[in-house]
């Protein structure tokens, strides 16, 4: 088997906020098209090491970071490194739907291309056209672009949002319990539309639902306490663990 | 038992609120309906025409109410241009930008400024900011601007631009501490959102702040508006009291509130009174138009946003 490129590489990763660590020296690689999820209990630091990956974990007051998170080989965390420069190359997608409330559907997806100066009509145009075509939110909105972004359902606006990150072509995508908020259908929809697009982009995956997990992901990272206790190809965390503790987890013995 | 002093209770609860409600309602009807009957004599002598006469002449008995709504509107016109920004400004400091551990000091000053009884601006104004005006921004406008009448006449130091800036100090501290309340309404999720996007800290502050609070800080501003308006105190101190339409900022002028604080006391009964009525009415006019105006403003601007 051909190994795929090297996407994201952690190294031995602590963070926390203030006294507190929450994330506990943790190392993993990920690779290009893989499908994570880090699944384990709430408080268990998954969110935090995944708010770290795109230095967002660090504006909130009192946060630290230690240890190397390297994109590509560059140091996210190296000296001089710009927050801004790596926000653009990793997108993430919140656990409550956030499309700006002052802005239209249309504006909301642009919104990542106008920051950067790209105002040229005819190529924003469809850049919108297209990345609301790959959140499978195209039909339901092309009649409407100009309507509010909070004017869709939630599971709408998440999949707005999902284009609005899209629109700015990243290869790799931060998912934040993007479906905690949602209904069943638009969770359906959601997992779908996550499964197409891991053909072209990385996705990482915070989630609380194992189910959910087991459907869509192709590896899956087990953290508990902080710490990373099992990594592994998908089928095999759920069937085979290697750890007792990702065995009770799983079955359903705490968490 | 139990259950009937519970509902006697309520009803109490009830209807007391119900009279306090009407109570506001019946000040308010009590206001309008002295000003109107106090005005009579005015309007049954000259008239509609009041408003659009810009003579004011108590020996020679000639009374309008022009000059004193052009001093309102432009003196609060002027306290609203240079106060937005600058409350705008630092607001977004105090919530966005600034460091934490000045972020309560400041705001704290900035409450201070508002509690200042508004004859302690205007001494402070008369001693300080007039000779600064006359010295220093009259010449420099005058100079930068040849032949514009906005900014030419003789420097008094005294007159409409002295009290806008004035009221713009009065009014800054109550449209940042709203402006404050409303940045801090914003849920965080919409800020991540900029940042996730790669949105350096001015367009998340356009993006996820100033978009979602515009209709918050139109509010602030219309009622900053509204307190310059009815200020008059402070205004009476340094507009110069002119009942007099002139191209020039920097020439003295007169306001609504500061013509009957001026006069009030020395008018003898008859048409010079009731004209004063007349203004005071005519100022209560002018603001409902202009906070009914905002409103719908803010209506529409909100409209998108909901």
């Amino acid at each position: 088997m051909v190994q795929k490129e090297l996407v994201l590489s952690i190294k031995d990763l602590h963070a926390g906020f203030g006294s507190a660590e929450i994330v506990k020296g943790i190392s993993m690689d990920i690779h290009r098209q893989d499908l994570v999820a880090l699944i384990g209990p709430s408080g268990c630091g998954k969110s935090t090491f995944l708010r770290c990956l795109n230095r967002l974990h660090e504006e909130t007051e009192g946060a630290w970071v230690r240890g190397k998170a390297e994109l590509f080989q560059q140091d996210l965390y190296e000296r001089g490194a710009d927050p801004v420069e790596i926000r653009s190359k990793i997108g993430m997608v919140f656990q409550k739907p956030n499309p700006f409330p002052s802005m239209s559907i249309y504006d909301n997806v642009a919104a990542g291309l106008t920051i950067r100066g790209i105002k040229k009509r005819s190529y924003v145009a469809d850049v919108v056209e297209y990345c609301l075509k790959q959140a499978a939110l195209w039909e339901e909105v092309k009649d409407k672009l100009k309507a509010p972004g909070t004017s869709l359902s939630g599971g709408q606006q998440q999949r707005l949002c999902i284009a609005r990150t899209l629109a700015i072509n990243p290869p790799v995508i931060l998912m934040d319990e993007p479906t905690s908020a949602l209904d069943p259908i638009s969770t359906a929809k959601i997992e779908e539309l996550i499964t197409e697009l891991r053909k072209q982009v990385t996705i990482i995956i915070v989630t609380h639902n194992m189910q959910q997990a087991a459907r869509i992901s192709d590896k899956t990272a087990f953290f508990l306490l902080g710490e990373l206790i099992e990594y592994g190809a998908t089928s095999e965390v759920f069937t085979t663990p290697r750890e007792k503790k990702t065995e009770s987890y799983i079955t359903g013995r705490f968490g | 038992m139990k259950r009937r002093e519970v509902r006697w209770s309520d009803l109490l609860f009830f209807n007391s609120l119900r009279a306090l409600a009407l109570l506001i309602i019946l000040v308010f009807i009590s206001i309008f309906v002295f000003l109107y009957i106090s005005s009579a004599e005015t309007f049954n002598t000259i008239g509609w025409k009041f408003f659009i006469l810009q003579d004011w002449s108590t020996n020679g008995g000639r009374f309008g109410a022009l000059a004193f709504i052009y001093g309102t509107v432009l003196s609060s016109l002027i306290a609203i241009l240079l106060a937005t920004p600058v409350s705008v400004g630092s607001a977004l400091f105090l919530t966005e930008i600034g460091p934490r551990v000045l972020r309560r000091p400041v705001q704290m000053l900035i409450e201070l400024l508002a509690a200042i009884p508004s004859v302690v601006y205007g001494l402070w104004a008369i001693f300080v900011l007039a000779p600064f005006v006359k010295d220093h921004i009259q010449p420099v406008l005058r100079g930068m601007t040849p032949g514009l009448e906005l900014f030419q006449g003789p420097p008094f130091g005294l007159g409409l631009f002295t009290s806008g800036l004035v009221l713009a100090i009065m009014i800054t501290p109550t449209i940042t501490a709203i402006c404050v309340e409303v940045f801090r309404s914003i849920p965080l999720i919409y800020r991540e959102g900029a940042k996730a996007l790669g949105a350096t800290t001015w367009e998340t502050i356009r993006l996820a702040v100033l978009g979602p609070g515009l209709a918050g800080i139109f509010s602030a501003v219309i009622l900053g508006l509204g307190r310059a308006m009815g200020e008059t105190m402070a205004v009476t101190m340094v507009i110069g009291n002119r009942a007099d339409i002139s191209a020039s900022l920097f020439s003295p002028a007169a306001t609504m509130s500061s013509v009957i604080a001026n006069e009030y006391g020395e008018a003898s009964a008859g048409l010079h009174l009731s004209s004063l009525s007349a203004i005071g009415l005519t100022l209560l006019l002018v603001s409902m138009v202009v906070n009914g105006f905002a409103r719908v403003v803010i209506w529409r601007v909100t409209r998108g946003a909901r």
